[in-house]
């Protein structure tokens, strides 16, 4: 169920469409300013790769299919275009589409023989497909790419393995940060360039908002962003969804209870209003009614077009104790051909290679390069905004490796909704929901072994 | 096919001193099925075949891209009877949720465009302007009528809630004992309330025009007759307009309450099934299901289970119906 945003991978489907209709005014803003953000020159000096630099066979065509229906479209359209002039005898076609109708059509078109031959995948995808036979084992691209383990993110190069093979290559990471309103802050008598980043300053500053008469961050129970917000928390807390292995849910343990009930209390504490509706967290951030939101990375390039907008934004606060944040990844996928062709095979090499090296273009899309490299580098750097959440990259943390764990989101998402919303005590709502988890995560077992 | 059509006119006309007593051969006997072809070709590959086949998978553990499609028997379908299986407690409160939205909006979507109808039925100035605008709404696709609402009703930076602000109604409300600012898409039971007056708003207009077109066929002969008896204009509308709308009638309620059971756009678009999962509907347990976990034959075992349900509430329906009938 984790397909469903444009830039991000969650839940339910249809919400998905909500935030993609969010972000059509992106869309539009970037397409007019994206035209010369794909600079070829702008490789980083890494890996240098043999074989899969450069293609000599006959002309062929790639179909890369992926869900940047969001401002991130035009980004990779441009890397797409620009890879095109670049190489001859390669044209790659991309086709986009909304998550939800991808992740469903998908193994449909690979089945039938008419399925794209790249694509891209949210990570926590990738081991339901992998098991479903959609996509194909990328070690022998990611050897012929000399892919180093060393060039990526711990979280981001595991996460990509499934059963021993490895199914993805990492595109980027956008994590989840702390967006802040400068004007607001400072209304309330707090410094706008130092935001509170932990427990106690975040409270106090919660509380002097709060006596200034605003609800500083508002509680979405919807899993645009109240959900991330809660998986952050509960890692900061020390606890985890699951466990490693992905056998067992484990969201409903003390460290999941009290990430749960600290939300909670920031609206019995008036920290918050109640009711918060989808969005609405990010709108209040805009109009000026809250100071504080936790906020996807995809964010940036919609705030960067308000004008008027005195905003800033850093690493989530640590409010748990353990540094921690959650993040999404998009990772390039190959689909099982039915007639395996090497010249296609080779050409996509190159071509996933290609657009991996210029992450930094892509990065301006609003996303960090998974690549270390790229992210290390004066450029990326310059990106102010996102170099802020970059810095949370060696904390990230993804569901285990299991097919089927989105499965158990939509019961997790359900427990959120119910005790923001005050129906019912966070531990109990994390308690049933976790029940209800446990049965999908057994039903997926007996599935995907057998 | 054009010819065959045509041609009988003719013939007759030719043989117009015969007297009829052989009745004319107008087409061949093939004709019907003919003309039915093209709809019955559809029908049969994109309706009928994938029903049958849907029984088929709804009798194994069905995901098309595993190789392994065991067959389970009624395991799907007892499932569902299982308070101990995930689907259980998925399916039920989905079809809850289903029943309470049908019994919330099918008396209002039935009523309200029979009082429409019938008003605009009246010759009055601006009356085809009217008839439009009552329409409207009807044309908008579910995604823009979803995300207006969604705005419209946030409870916290809602166009709805302010307006309550600007014009002191929250110191009214709040005298009824209503809190305000009103969670109208955040909790029940007003997520139902707005759910249904918006569904009333966005469909009212198409059973108003299926009205509007039985009224006209109700000759006005009937209503001379029943002034010149002294009828009320209320009893005019219980004897004359009512019988004469009653074939009309079955049609909207038939047509109506599975409307109402395939309510999906509206939940996903303007609360995401909740609060809770209180306004997640059967359509979206089983999308749920079938498209996004993946488990086929669970979901097609709900979908028959569901179809069943709707086929004893139509029967039902028509039953009800023919028996006023009778009883008038």
């Amino acid at each position: 169920m984790n397909h469903h945003r444009p830039s991000l991978s969650h839940p339910l489907s249809r919400r998905r469409f909500l935030s993609a209709t969010g972000a059509l005014g992106a869309g539009a803003f970037l397409s007019a300013c994206g035209g010369g953000s794909a600079s070829p020159d702008s490789e980083p000096a890494g890996a240098d790769t043999p074989a899969s630099d450069t293609y000599d066979g006959p002309n062929v065509e790639l179909e890369f299919w992926n869900g940047f229906t969001g401002g991130d479209g035009p980004f990779m359209q441009d890397l797409v275009d620009t890879f095109n002039s670049e190489h001859d005898n390669i044209a790659v076609k991309m086709t986009v589409m909304e998550w939800a109708d991808y992740y469903s059509k998908l193994p449909a078109a690979v089945s039938s023989g008419r399925g794209p031959d790249v694509g891209i995948m949210h990570i926590d995808s990738l081991p339901t497909n992998a098991a479903r036979g959609v996509i194909m084992p990328l070690d022998d691209v990611a050897a012929a790419l000399n892919l180093q383990a060393s060039d990526f993110a711990d979280a981001v190069w595991s996460a990509g393995e499934y059963d021993g093979q490895r199914y993805g290559i990492p595109l980027d990471v956008h994590p989840l940060g702390f967006y802040y309103n400068k004007t607001v802050m400072e209304e309330a008598g707090l410094d706008p360039d130092n935001p509170p980043m932990d427990r106690d300053s975040y409270e106090a500053a919660l509380e002097q908002l709060k006596s200034a008469g605003i609800k500083g961050h508002w509680m979405s129970p919807h899993p645009f962003t109240g959900s991330m917000t809660l998986q952050s928390l509960i890692w900061q807390f020390g606890g985890s969804l699951f466990n490693d292995d992905g056998t067992e849910v484990t969201w409903h343990e003390d460290p999941g209870v009290q990430a749960l009930t600290w939300m909670v209390d920031a609206i019995h504490n008036d920290y918050s209003p109640t009711d918060v509706g989808q969005d609405a967290d990010a709108i209040a951030l805009q109009n000026g009614q809250a100071a504080f939101n936790w906020n996807g990375i995809w964010h940036i390039n919609s705030l960067k077009e308000v004008s008027g907008l005195e905003w800033g934004v850093a690493p989530l606060p640590n409010i748990g104790g353990t540094q921690a944040a959650w993040a999404g990844s998009h990772n390039f996928v190959l689909t099982k051909p039915r007639r395996p062709d090497e010249n296609k095979l080779n050409a996509a090499r190159v071509f996933v290679n290609w657009v991996s090296k210029q992450s930094l273009a892509w990065a301006e899309g609003g996303q960090v390069p998974a690549r270390t490299s790229v992210r290390e580098s004066e450029d990326f750097q310059a990106l102010t905004e996102q170099a802020a959440f970059a810095e949370q990259v060696e904390y990230l943390h993804f569901p285990p490796a299991v097919p089927g764990i989105s499965d158990a989101f939509a019961d997790f998402d359900q427990a959120l909704n119910e005790a923001v919303l005050l129906t019912k005590e966070p531990a109990q709502a994390l308690e049933q929901a976790a029940q209800r988890a446990a049965k999908k995560l057994e039903e997926n077992r007996d599935k995907y072994s057998g | 096919m054009a010819s065959t059509a045509l041609s009988p006119r003719r013939t007759r006309r030719g043989r117009a001193g015969d007297g009829a007593r052989r009745p004319i051969r107008r087409h061949a006997p093939w004709t019907p099925y003919a003309f039915m072809a093209p709809f019955l070709i559809i029908f049969v590959t994109f309706v009928a075949a994938p029903a049958v086949f849907g029984v088929w998978m709804s009798l194994h553990d069905w995901d098309y891209m595993l190789p392994e499609k065991p067959f389970v028997g009624f395991d799907n379908y007892l499932n569902l009877f299982d308070p101990a299986s995930a689907a259980f407690e998925m399916f039920w409160n989905g079809i809850q949720a289903t029943a309470v939205f049908t019994v919330a909006s099918v008396p209002l979507l039935v009523a309200i465009p029979l009082g429409l109808a019938v008003l605009l039925n009246r010759r009055f100035a601006g009356r085809t302007f009217f008839r439009a605008v009552f329409f409207m709404p009807y044309v908008l696709g579910v995604a823009v009528v979803g995300l207006l609402f969604r705005f419209i009703l946030d409870p916290n930076i809602g166009v709805i809630n302010a307006a309550i602000d600007a014009v002191g109604l929250d110191s009214v409300l709040n005298a009824v004992g209503i809190g305000t600012p009103i969670p109208w898409i955040t909790a029940q039971p007003w997520a139902w309330i707005s759910l249904v007056v918006m569904t009333v708003w966005w469909t009212l207009g198409f059973n108003t025009i299926i009205y509007l077109a039985g009224l006209q066929d109700i000759p006005s002969e009937l209503y001379d007759a029943a002034k010149v008896d002294g009828a009320s204009r209320w009893q005019q509308f219980r004897y004359v307009t009512l019988p004469g709308l009653r074939a009309v009638l079955l049609f909207v309620v038939v047509i109506t309450v599975l409307a109402s059971a395939n309510m999906f756009g509206q939940s996903v678009l303007v609360t995401g099934g909740g609060p809770g999962d209180s306004t997640r509907t059967a359509l979206m347990v089983i999308l749920g299901e079938g498209l996004e976990s993946f488990r086929m034959g669970s979901a097609a075992a709900m979908s028959y289970l569901l179809a069943v349900f709707l086929g004893i509430v139509s029967i039902v329906n028509v039953l009800a119906v023919r028996g006023r009938r009778q009883s008038t």
